[in-house]
């Protein structure tokens, strides 16, 4: 399997790796993926006025899928609630270069991203 | 000793295929333009003299297995020896029966071809393994019928190197009447084989596997107590009893041969080497590492094949992490259709084992330097990999990862 430049960049030095307090009310976690399926995302968000302050994640799956996670923090990162909704896994796609096999990986962190939000959204009771 | 391309990783695949060992290499290269003749050309020296090299390869392939010379037939290597054993055995027999018996572990090779036979209107029973890989002897007799031609199991497992009870299989196998074919293409010089003291008929035999060259194998054939008779596959000019038509390679058989010889004289010694190898990664990866799983068992496998799972890292990830080592993984979520090791997955080992698992192969050119090495990688790698998992830090939580809700439905898998 021969990966682009960038997923090893990300792979060989992940960005925003590590666990934020889940107890937080200002921190959404979105955990998605499964042990058996070989690969498994847990991502989070620290929110400050509607805008993604902070994002970590850690990631149990292929090169691919940890590169997915460490762009995505990093796309997040400073945007609106509403903005980082928004991001599409083929943003990551095309930023990461991913073989069509690969896709489900980017999918995967765009999954993370909307469970993050929707945990956030359900802590501030709305 | 080999020399290694820097560039090149460090070689840990000897299940795979092996280097040509260049003794080997140097037998054989007289056979491509000095000696070229056709092995069946009676009438002159050219022929004569590559009949006398193949004779030569025959009886040195045969020595390895206690078998006679004349008992060998070579081929392409396992695949085509499995195939023919399969197939062949299956159609000479088909007044006697319909049914033959295989293993959940086999190669592709041998169970692709049995599901084949199936589809051509045959019986087929695959029985199961129990945790060490190893077949229970009794679910074994319970399977034949008096319907039975062949029962198929491998010799050594190649993902896990689980060796099989050949002497009691080919015993059961004997006093039912029923015809015993092994695939030994990972078991032919690295354990000891003996077709008469283990009652096998039929053996499957690669080349690069041992030191040999690719594109090379043999089956041997049982002639005598009982006589085991095959349709051919391939028919022509009648080569090789009949039972494998086409010109003899006779390079690849001199090297083949040689190969074989050298396995004789030195797999005890080239044994012990391996298996302290072996204990030495085992061992220090154990003690600097948790959760660290042997897929197979220490008792029941060969010395060059250490299969280990690291919980909670994926596979693919380990491999990309390790790069400098060239090394087979069971996991396969390379694509959107995940599988993961089915030796595996028969052997009880659940899908998250399944999917983490490593197999390091160690052979004759593995030195000391590169174990060390690789054992140092395989620390560092996995420690940053577990720093990077979320199942990771649940364990390390005390968290019961089967008691969470995993929500497997996402894309792609
Ligand atoms: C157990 C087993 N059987 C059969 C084969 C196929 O052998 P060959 O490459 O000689 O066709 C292999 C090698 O991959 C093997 O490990
Ligand atoms: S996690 Fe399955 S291929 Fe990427």
């Amino acid at each position: 399997m021969a990966y682009s430049d960038k997923v090893i960049d990300h792979y060989e030095n992940p960005r925003n790796v590590g666990t934020l307090n889940k107890e937080s009310e200002n921190v959404g976690t979105g955990l998605v993926g499964a042990p058996a399926c070989g690969d498994v995302m847990r991502l989070q968000i620290e929110v400050k006025d509607d805008k993604i302050v902070d994002a970590k994640f850690k990631t149990f799956g292929c090169g691919s899928a940890i590169a997915s996670s460490s762009l995505a923090t990093e796309m997040i990162k400073g945007k609106t609630l509403d903005e980082a909704r928004e991001l599409k896994n083929m943003e990551i796609v095309e930023e990461l270069a991913l073989p069509p096999v690969k896709i489900h990986c980017s999918i995967l962190a765009e999954e993370a991203i909307k469970s993050a939000i929707e945990d956030y959204k359900s802590k501030q009771g709305k | 000793m080999l020399n290694r391309r820097p560039d090149m990783p460090i070689y840990m695949d000897y299940q795979a295929t092996t280097p040509v060992d260049p003794r080997v290499v140097e037998k054989m290269m007289p056979f491509f333009s000095e000696i070229f003749g056709n092995a069946a050309s009676r009438t002159h020296a050219y022929g004569w003299e590559s009949e006398k090299a193949v004779e030569e390869a025959r009886t040195h392939v045969a020595e390895l297995i206690n078998a006679d010379a004349k008992d060998i037939i070579f081929t392409s290597g396992a695949t085509e020896s499995n195939n023919l054993a399969l197939k062949g055995a299956m159609d000479f027999y088909k007044d006697k029966g319909d049914h033959l018996i295989t293993v959940a572990t086999e190669h592709k090779c041998v169970i692709d071809t049995a599901r084949y036979l199936k589809q051509q209107g045959k019986k087929l029973t695959v029985l199961p393994v129990q945790e060490d890989g190893t077949i229970d002897l009794e679910e074994l007799k319970n399977s034949i019928t008096d319907q039975t031609v062949l029962v198929s199991v491998m010799g050594v497992n190649n993902e896990t190197g689980t060796v099989q009870d050949l002497k009691a299989i080919g015993q059961i196998c004997r006093e039912r009447g029923v015809i015993f074919h092994t695939d030994a293409a990972q078991a032919y010089g690295k354990v000891e084989l003996d077709v008469e003291d283990m009652n096998i008929d039929l053996m499957s035999i690669s080349g690069h596997k041992i030191y040999g060259p690719k594109g090379i194998g043999a089956l041997y054939v049982r002639r005598r107590k009982p006589r085991v008779r095959l349709t051919p596959l391939i028919h022509g000019g009648g080569q090789e009893r009949g039972m494998r038509s086409g010109t003899l390679s006779t390079p690849l058989i001199v090297g083949f041969g040689e190969a074989a010889r050298i396995a004789k004289e030195e797999m005890h010694e080239e044994a012990k080497k391996l298996i302290e190898f072996k204990s030495y990664m085992f061992n220090r990866l154990n003690k600097e590492l948790e959760e660290v799983y042997l897929n197979g068992s220490l008792e029941h496998g060969i010395p060059g094949n250490l299969n280990l799972s690291f919980a909670h890292i994926e596979g693919e990830s380990l491999m990309m992490a390790i790069k400098g080592l060239a090394v087979s993984s069971g996991s396969a979520c390379t694509s959107a259709s995940l599988e993961s090791s089915y030796v595996l997955l028969a052997m009880g080992k659940g899908d998250e084992l399944a999917h983490t698992s490593i197999r390091f192969g160690i052979g004759r050119f593995t030195t000391k330097e590169e174990i060390e090495e690789a054992t140092d990688t395989v620390i560092r790698e996995v420690n940053r990999l577990r720093d990077l998992s979320p199942l990771w830090e649940m364990f390390k939580e005390g968290i019961d990862l089967s008691t969470i809700e995993w929500n497997d439905e996402h894309g792609g898998h």
